[in-house]
Formats: C-alpha cells, structure tokens, sequence
C-alpha cells in the first residue's frame, strides 16, 4: 500500500471534476483520481446543449430560467440552487468560449441557441431558444475543452485508479441548542489502481466527488458501463445519506432496444413524435408546447401510447421520431451524429423514414446531498467540513423530481467550478485529518470476498436479472405491487451476490473483479431508490405511481433522505425497510408557490 | 432555421411497414481474440470462442458475452458503447476500428474474427495498450486556446466561416486508432502521430487562436508532420471521419506558407 497527501483530491474526471479541478489546480496541491481516462468520461456522450440566457438570439433573462428548471423539477427543486445556475449559467457558458470551446455562432458570430424541452419564454409562454450548442456533440466539445485546459493547468491525473472508500472520522461535537451530535470529518480516500492491483491511500484536506451517475441499475439505459454509482455507493456505506433517489430520468428518445440516446436537439430543431397511427401525440398532452414539453411527460406520454396500443413495429413496442419533413442539410448541420447513430445501430436513414425510439434511463436526479456551495451534508444542514460533491453523484437539488435537459451540463459546469474553488479555499486553512487505523482494511476485505468467492453465481448474470426487474417494474409507471416486486427480487439477488465467484485471479488489470464490486454499488443503489419510490405515495416529476396517480404537495412536497441503517427494522413500516431509514428534508422555496404543472 | 420551420402535421399516413419488423436474426460466430498476460506467460496466444449473436448485436456485445459468460479473464477497456468515448480502438480483422461501433453483421461471420490489440503501442493485457505515450504526444503540441488579447466581457466573436474551418477536427475522441494504423508510428514510436497533428490542427486553425506558429514549430520537428507518408491508413481508421490526412496536409501547407 502506498500513501499518497494532497489538499485537494478529486474522485472522477467528467465535467465537473475536471471543472473543479481547474479552478482547484491552481489553488492547491491537486490530484484527480479517475477509474477511466478523462477524456472517456460520460459528459462526452451529452449531445444537445446547455442552456444559458444569453438572449443571443431572442429575449431571455435567467429568471425564466430559474422558473423553467423550478417548475420542470414539479416544485420539488430548492429555489436558491436553482436561481444560482441560472444566474451563473451566463458565466458558466463564457468561461467555456473563453476556454476554447467552439459553440456554434450565429452570422453575427455570437454564441447560437436553439430550443430545448421545457425551456419557454415568460414562464411558460412558448419555447425560447436558451441551449449553446456545439452541432450535436455539446458534452464532446465540453469534455475535450475541459481537459485541454487541465493540460493547460498541468493538472495531475491518476488514470484508471478506482476510488473504493471514503475515509471519515467522526468526532463529539454539540449543536448551538445544546444537542451533541457526532460530527464526520474527511481524511482522504482509498483507491485501487486498475494497471497493478494496488491499493493507494490518499490523505486529503478536501476530497470531491464528482463520479457521475449509476444509471446501469437498469437494462436499457443511456449509461455507460462504467456508471455503476460508485461515489453515490461509498458515500451511502460511510453512513451518508442519499437524497431523492426515487427520482430517476427517462429520456423520451434512446433507440428502440438499445437505449442508445438521440438528443432532445432533434425535437429543438423541429422533429417530432408519431404514433403507429401517425398522429403527432404530444398535441393531445402538451397541447401548448408540445414534442418540447419536460422529459417525464413525453416519456410518460411515449409509454402509455404503446400501452394503448398505438406502438410501432412487430411487437408495437417504440413509437417513431419523424425528422423527414426537415431538410437533410439541415440535419447534417445541426445534428450529425445522432442521425449517424440511427444509421449505423438500426439501419434507418433519418432523412427519409421515421427512427424507432422508446424511454431509456438516463439521469439520476437524486445523489449525495450537498448546499449551494458544493459542501456535502451528513444530514439535513450539517455540513461535513472538507467533503464536496457535484455533477450527476451530488442533489443539491437543482433538478427536483425532474431536469430539464442541458441542465446537466449546466450543473457541472456551475456546481464543479464552486466545488473547486470551495475545496482549495478550504484547504488553505485546515489541517489534514489523522488517517484512521488501517485505513485500506474495508477495501481489501471488499476486494478478497469478490476474489476468493468460490460459489457459483457470475456477476453478469445477478446484473443482468437486476437490471430486467428494475426495467420491468421501477420504469416509468410504478405502483406498490411492482416496486415490491423489485425488493424482493433484490433480496435474492443479495444472496446470490454472497455466493459469487470471479474468473480473473490476477492483479493487473483485473477488470472482471472490479465489474463483482460495481455490482455490490448497483445493488445497494438499486434498492435504496426502490424504498424512497415505495414510500412517495404520489406522483410527482420523473416518479409516477400508478397507484397514486396525483402529487400530493401536503404530504410529499419534501425530498427524501436514504440513510444506511443495519438497524432499521424489517417490519415492513413505510420508513424503514432492512438495513434503510427514510427521513425528509424540507425544499427551499424563494419565489414560487408550487402550481399544477401544465405545458 | 428552426423558428421558420412550417408545423408539421398533426397525422399522416405513415408507409407500410415503416419502422422495421421480423425477429432479428441469430447466427453463431467464433471470436479469435489476441491473449497476453504477463503475469502468467510472456508469449501471447489466440483463443477462439464460439457464441451465439443476433442481427444488431457489435463486437464489443460479442467480447462481453465471452467475458460474461465463458471467460472472465478476457481484458479489454470500454464504456459508453456506441462510438463516443473512444475507449474500445482495437484491430478487428486487422482493421483499427472501435469494437462498439462494428456490427457484427457487417463481418464475415462464417470465418474467426480476430480482435488484436492496437499496435504500436505496449501490450499490457490482451486487449489493453499503455495509451500513456499517445496522450505524451497530444499533450506535446500545446492542445488547448492561447489567446494573448484582452478576455471581452461577453463572448469572443468568431463567424460561422471561421467556426466551420477547423469543425472536422473538432470531432477527435482521442481513441488512437489513427494513430495505431500508421505505418510510420508503428516503426518510429517517436513520431507525434496522426492524432496529435489532428489536435494541433484543431487549434492552428482557430480563428481565435494566437499560438498557431508555436504547434507549427512543434510540428515542423524532425518528427513532425514531414514523417507523414500520406498512407491514408488514419484517415480511414478513424470512426469519427475525420479527414486525418487532409488536416495534416493542410498543417504542411502551413509550414510552408506561414510567415515569420
């Protein structure tokens, strides 16, 4: 084992580690630690924008944004975060020219924007042209710009060192009321480097997170492989808690089958959404705004069509995304590649058919939960001093119980630029915290029950049947018996998981025994956004519940907080369902009372 | 533009049979991947595995069902699994191509398909290279905007010409597969290579960009862009389409015709 002592020390290198990173890099001792090389990141996948109300092309201000993203998260977004990306966004988009990232220009030469879903002029009026783009490979041109400049910035990558462990101490400490509680404090993290084997112990003052997403708890996702919720994992194991997990995006178009994500750009540019009976469907749920409205609408209008029947194709299971009536140069200039992907994996050239598309998984809107300051809390308001986390791992909440698209990319790039310069700033003046005792002895043990399992379950196989039961039942309409459905099916799959073994023996690039401890992150996961879904008896954003077909603001107008408890009693009572306590957070209201949310 | 665009209609007769149908075929294949593990040998081997695929399915769907279901140990890097993250660049039938964006159907399948390393770059384990001397290069020709005017408040202003002229480079996903199917890389590990030369192009040719005449001094070295023999292997190994040749064409032209 190796220790290494850094000031700041980053976990993943997407958008908003690597943003953090700039600005934490040339502030303090730095080190990014990153189970992928940056550039293979998940950020470079996003295709269609990010919003900003430059009002480059039309009138905008950011407070119809803050609107747009408040009531596109159904009221369940904390207004103050939300009104700082908004407000920030501006900048977030110039500081990104300025790097060098070629947004497409108008024949002025200023920024373009085009239209996104859910982004409309005065609250709601009709949709606004508010996403900065680069053609249709926004994320590419962000993730490439990002690290051009942490080249620049000669900013210290750990390539291919999967952090494992977060390393805490908790110390007495008592509240201003009087109330002593036990304060977490962050000493660094453990990683395990892919090319040797090795475990490295990296004592930190500050440590981000900024791991994105775990997006393969389900079959057909938009996710990479690699997200499997690692940092979401490991924060939830220390004893922090997650919040609003329930809430998981649906993006209306990935590829019939495979998931594979064609930008909502398509729709900003005109494209639009048919039914086996051609009907353009969106006019009868979204009669103002249409094939634009907000991601869980369309994908929840996508689903009951083909539930009604309406579906296209043999086994009427997707519906059709029409851009034949646009003009193939058109197409080619504005989006490229994901015409490109509908050739290449269905054999269907956009210009002259129609492209068969159906909901694949796409974000979590929920994650460890953090203030606007990218200051992670242990609870409700208790900030744990030197941890921080952004991007999709952190719920700070700006996306509530549904974001609207390109908000991610703005959420990274707002969130990973004040996690960086919080970091650093906060390094300046702490003390590193003392290592525990053998800080590595939780990784090597997680490591050797993956390793010298004998048993004969194979991790693809648990993975595998996780992900079909968490399509079939934690999908876009849920209700009570389905997602009981899930707790027990992952009750099983936990103790197939005991009894698993792995293939590789070796220590370099043991690939196979990092895929057995992903599972145990997606598992633990898996079943921490099922309970929080059990438990929202309502239907509100991205979560819908069949069984309680309406929001209930008196009720359920709070986030939820998912702590580990090994304690929690199985007695099948709402807030505690095995080894997970369920508590509630108020949501931050600053200007707008919650409204029926209609597009 | 989109704004002018006429609503389209509410309902049209869709043509029959739009959308696809059938069940996708199935067929079997035999994957014949390239083995080294120093850990065990130093002599690297082929292995053949036999699985059964359908229609849609890519190579990289085939590389995981034998290590999901028939060997464990088979070691390959990947992630986002359709074309962007540039993480699976591998010699598929002696061709660089990305192992997510092959289709299967698209091969020969009633012979082996070999899958080999990229080449030019040390082998670590079957599938995996060392990419660090890759990145050494792409860091080497300064891949970032130098601009030496004052920042304005508001965005810089570049023209949609401007913008256009450097687009084809801008689409670089750093896979190396260009780079690992030149012939010169293979034989001078020194060479920058056609992808370094692809992202200081995207740079020389920013119009906000004021450090044009330092990447071509870079790359005006002895082992610069002159090492390039105009194989056209980059060009057609790259998955993005980028016109790798063109592009370090023009950055000759620029050596040539810049003035200084």
């Amino acid at each position: 084992m190796q220790v290494h002592k850094y000031d700041v020390v980053i976990v993943g290198a997407g958008g908003a580690g690597m943003r953090a990173a700039i600005e934490s890099g040339q502030r303090a001792r730095t080190a990014v630690l990153t189970k992928l090389y940056p550039t293979r990141s998940h950020t470079g996948a996003a295709q269609g924008g990010m919003c900003a109300a430059l009002a480059n092309v039309e009138e905008d201000n950011w407070e119809w944004h803050t609107f747009d993203t408040v009531k596109g998260g159904d009221y369940l977004v904390d207004q103050d975060a939300a009104e700082v990306m908004a407000k920030e966004a501006i900048d977030a988009v110039l500081d990104l020219e300025k790097m060098g990232l070629p947004f497409n220009r108008t024949p002025e030469g200023r920024i373009d924007q085009r239209r996104f879903g859910g982004h409309t002029r005065d609250h709601g009026k009709a949709p606004v042209r508010r996403a900065c783009y680069a053609a249709d490979r926004t994320g590419h041109m962000i993730l490439q710009t990002l690290y051009q400049n942490c080249v620049k910035h000669n900013v210290e990558f750990y390539n291919e060192y999967y952090v494992l462990d977060l390393l805490t101490v908790e110390e007495d400490a008592v509240r201003e009321d009087g109330t002593p509680y036990k304060q977490k404090r962050v000493a660094g993290v453990v990683s395990y480097d892919l090319a040797s084997g090795e475990l490295h112990v990296f004592q930190a003052k500050s440590v981000v997170f900024a791991s994105g997403g775990a997006g393969k708890v389900f079959k057909t996702t938009s996710n990479a492989h690699t997200l499997t919720g690692d940092g979401m994992g490991i924060a939830f194991r220390r004893g922090i808690p997650l919040e609003d997990m329930e809430f998981f995006q649906f993006h209306p178009t990935g590829l019939a089958g495979l998931g594979i994500l064609l930008s909502e750009a398509a729709r900003g540019e005109g494209a639009i959404l048919r039914n086996s009976e051609g009907e353009r469907f969106m006019e009868r749920y979204a009669p103002t705004i249409k094939d634009l409205a907000p991601r869980d609408i369309v994908a929840r209008s996508m689903a009951n069509e083909v539930r009604e029947g309406r579906g296209c194709g043999p086994n009427k299971d997707y519906v059709l995304l029409d851009l034949t009536h646009l003009e193939p140069a058109h197409i080619d200039a504005k989006l490229p590649d994901i015409t490109e992907f509908a050739r290449t994996y269905l054999g269907v050239e956009p210009y002259t058919e129609p492209v068969p598309v159906f909901p694949t998984a796409h974000y979590a809107m929920g994650g460890i939960p953090t203030n606007i300051s990218a200051e992670v809390l242990q609870d409700n308001d208790t900030v744990i001093p030197g941890l921080y986390a952004a991007g999709e791992v952190a719920c700070v909440s700006v996306h509530g119980s549904n974001r609207l698209g390109t908000n991610s990319l703005l959420d990274i790039n707002v969130f990973g630029k004040r996690a960086g310069i919080a970091a650093a700033e906060y390094s300046k003046t702490a003390d590193f915290v003392e290592l525990p005792e053998d800080p590595e002895a939780y990784t090597i043990d997680l490591l050797n029950i993956a390793r010298n399992g004998t048993g004969d379950e194979k991790v693809a196989l648990i993975r595998k049947d996780l992900q079909d039961t968490m399509d079939a039942n934690m999908q876009v309409f849920r209700t009570a018996d389905t997602l009981n459905q899930v707790l027990r099916d992952i009750e099983s799959f936990e103790a197939r998981y005991k009894n698993i073994s792995v293939q590789d023996k070796g220590k370099r690039f043991n690939l196979d025994l990092l895929e057995a401890v992903e599972l145990g992150f997606l598992l633990e996961l898996a079943k921490v956004m099922t309970v929080a879904a059990l438990h929202r008896e309502e239907s509100r954003g991205g979560h819908f519940r069949e069984d309680f077909p309406d929001r209930n603001d008196e009720k359920f107008m709070k986030h939820s907080m998912a702590y580990k408890d090994d304690h929690a009693p199985a007695d099948g009572s709402a807030e505690s369902i095995a080894g997970i306590r369920l508590a509630t957070k108020p949501v931050v209201f600053t200007r707008y009372e919650p409204m029926v949310r209609k597009y | 533009m989109s704004a002018e665009l006429a609503e389209p209609a509410s309902k049209i007769e869709l043509p029959a049979g739009v959308g696809g149908g059938g069940d996708i075929p199935s067929f079997d294949v035999t994957l014949r991947v390239r083995r080294y593990n120093p850990e065990v040998s130093e002599d690297a081997t082929w292995d053949d595995f036999k699985v059964t695929m359908y229609g849609t399915d890519r190579v990289l769907d085939a590389l995981h069902k034998v290590k999901w279901e028939i060997d464990g140990s088979v070691s390959f890097r990947r992630s986002c699994a359709h074309g962007v993250c540039g993480s699976d660049a591998m010699r598929i039938n002696g061709r660089n191509r990305l192992a997510c964006k092959t289709l299967l159907k698209d091969l020969d399948t009633s012979k082996p398909i070999t899958v080999e390393p990229i080449k030019g770059l040390p082998v670590e384990k079957d599938l995996i290279v060392d990419m660090e001397p890759f990145f050494q290069s792409f860091r080497e020709v300064m891949p970032f905007l130098i601009n030496k005017g004052h920042e304005p408040t508001k965005e810089r202003l570049q023209s949609a010409e401007d913008r256009e002229r450097f687009d084809d480079t801008t689409k670089c996903i750093l896979c190396a597969a260009c780079t690992s199917s030149c012939p010169v890389f293979w034989t001078d590990g020194q060479y920058f290579g056609p992808a370094a030369i692809v992202n200081a192009h995207r740079f020389i040719f920013d119009s906000r960009d004021d450090a044009g005449d330092m990447r071509l001094e870079i790359l005006n070295d002895k082992e610069g862009v002159w090492r390039c023999r105009t194989t056209f292997n980059c060009s057609e190994a790259c998955p993005r389409g980028i016109q790798v040749t063109q592009a370090i064409a023009e950055v000759k032209q620029a050596i040539l015709s810049r003035k200084i």
